[in-house]
């Protein structure tokens, strides 16, 4: 579904990603582990062209989308949903509008069509009755909740997620964890930055630890936490868990 | 006893005698015109400048079109609007036939336009990163993401300072007289000019563009209010 090949990104001197390479297929779990600073975030961001990669391609469904159109990228992007660590949902609008917003301005769906949309997947993340509310008037795990219904809202085929429960208090990352757990279980095809092993180990079809902008390792969990080949990633879990 | 009565008398003289109060009622009428209009005008021209400064900003596109904003920012702001007045009227427009009001309204439109789109620019500007990439990240288009998510939330928080711009152009039009239009400061020394008292017709306009002022202090405030209830918690 997705192939990497020889991607690179560097921000002016700064050589964040170098030569990275690898294959996400159709319903995989893949989780990016790593310290903070290793490019983890910079290569997700690649894969819907949020950043643009300085050398390198990445198929999607095929086609090289390193050499898309703008056009051709914001197209790239209704299949690509994406979650941002700071949720980013528009705050003048209420959360109905907030889901419905893009996929009625992209004439993808009437208004009626839309709204109901909103309303089922409201009711999947369990906060149905928010939806005339305003962001501001929501808890960070519900924001983020909203946020994942947001990109829901465009029917992708995987889904991007950025830590996304790194700027939640503790005790409503579980409520987000739980949401992206059952989005797994309908068979998402997901992405996933995180600090959160326990997520990694109970939902990753495959983990992959990134350092200095290198993947070092790519395994399922059980060989990957139990089993760490690369020197740098058995130091990196013996200091996280 | 003795001053009340001078009072009255000067009253009479400059308002009521001659329907003086015409020219101070007609007078605002077209400052009220040439402001509206002005400001319609100013604000339009003011969001295009600030999206094509803002897009370049953000994504280094529309160089051309940046370039050429710079430099009417600059000019115009570098610029007594009198003097941008003046060249409209008679320079540009001096050798055809053209109503002085729409000379006007175009001159301070003009100018507003350049204080506008610094306005709106700050207002784009402080819109956090996420909100483009959101807009993004959901197949949204440039253009559509500044319609639907940029702007409506930059035009609430430049809201006062786009309220104050439309304030000053308000008081800035008291210069029309320049190209002899008859406003509202023009109407008052007009009457001056016939009374031969200064005191009571320049009060007198001085408390009509007050009460204005007031008035859409007010309004905004207002609109500020309900543009403020999604903040709420």
């Amino acid at each position: 579904m997705i192939s990497v090949k020889k991607l690179n990104k560097s921000f002016g001197e700064l050589h964040i990603l170098k030569d990275l390479d690898t294959q996400i297929e159709q319903g995989e779990k893949v989780v990016i582990v790593g310290p903070s600073g290793s490019g983890k975030s910079t290569f997700l961001r690649c894969l819907n062209l949020m950043e643009t990669p300085t050398s390198g391609s990445i198929f999607f469904e095929g086609t090289d989308i390193t050499k898309a159109s703008t056009s051709e990228v914001n197209l790239l992007r209704r299949k690509m949903g994406m979650v941002f660590q700071h949720f980013n949902l528009f705050p003048h609008l209420t959360i109905r509008k907030n889901i419905t917003l893009a996929p009625i301005k992209l004439g993808l769906m009437s208004k009626e069509e839309a709204d109901a949309k909103a309303s089922s997947l409201l009711q999947k993340v369990g906060l149905a009755d928010k939806a005339e509310q305003y962001p501001n008037q929501l808890s960070g795990g519900q924001k983020q909740r909203i946020a994942i219904a947001r990109a829901l809202a465009m029917n992708p085929a995987v889904m991007l997620f950025d830590e996304p429960t790194s700027a939640l208090d503790p005790e409503m990352v579980g409520e987000v964890l739980n949401l992206m757990k059952e989005l797994a279980e309908d068979g998402m095809t997901m992405i996933v930055v995180t600090h959160e092993m326990g997520f990694a180990k109970e939902v990753a079809s495959r983990v992959m630890f990134m350092s200095d902008g290198m993947i070092l390792e790519e395994a399922p969990p059980k060989a990957f936490f139990e089993n760490p080949q690369n020197p740098r990633l058995q130091e990196f879990l013996s200091k996280v868990l | 006893m003795q001053f009340l009565m001078e009072f009255k008398e000067d009253l009479y003289a400059n308002f009521i005698e001659d329907h003086r109060w015409k020219y101070l009622v007609n007078g605002l009428g077209n400052t009220l015109i040439i402001t509206l209009f002005a400001v319609i005008f100013g604000m339009l021209l003011g969001f295009l400048l600030a999206v094509i400064r803002a897009t370049h900003d953000k994504t280094g596109k529309l160089r051309f079109l940046n370039l050429i904003a710079k430099i009417y920012l600059t000019v115009i702001r570098g610029t007594p609007v009198v003097v941008q007045l003046l060249i409209i009227y008679f320079v540009i427009f001096g050798s055809v036939d053209i109503n002085k009001t729409l000379v006007a309204v175009l001159a301070f439109g003009l100018n507003s336009a350049a204080y506008v789109a610094e306005i709106v620019r700050s207002g784009i500007m402080s819109i956090d990163q996420g909100q483009f990439e959101a807009g993004a990240s959901l197949g949204l288009n440039y253009p559509m993401t500044m319609i639907y998510i940029i702007l409506p939330q930059a035009f609430k928080n430049i809201l006062p300072a786009l309220a104050n711009e439309f304030i000053v152009l308000l008081k800035e039009t008291s210069v029309a007289d320049y190209i002899a239009i008859e406003d509202l400061t023009k109407g008052g020394d007009i009457i001056r000019s016939q009374t031969y008292e200064a005191f009571l017709p320049l009060i007198a306009v001085a408390v009509i563009y007050l009460v204005l002022v007031m008035f859409l202090t007010h309004l905004v405030s207002k609109l500020e209010r309900r543009l403020a209830v999604n903040d709420k918690r």
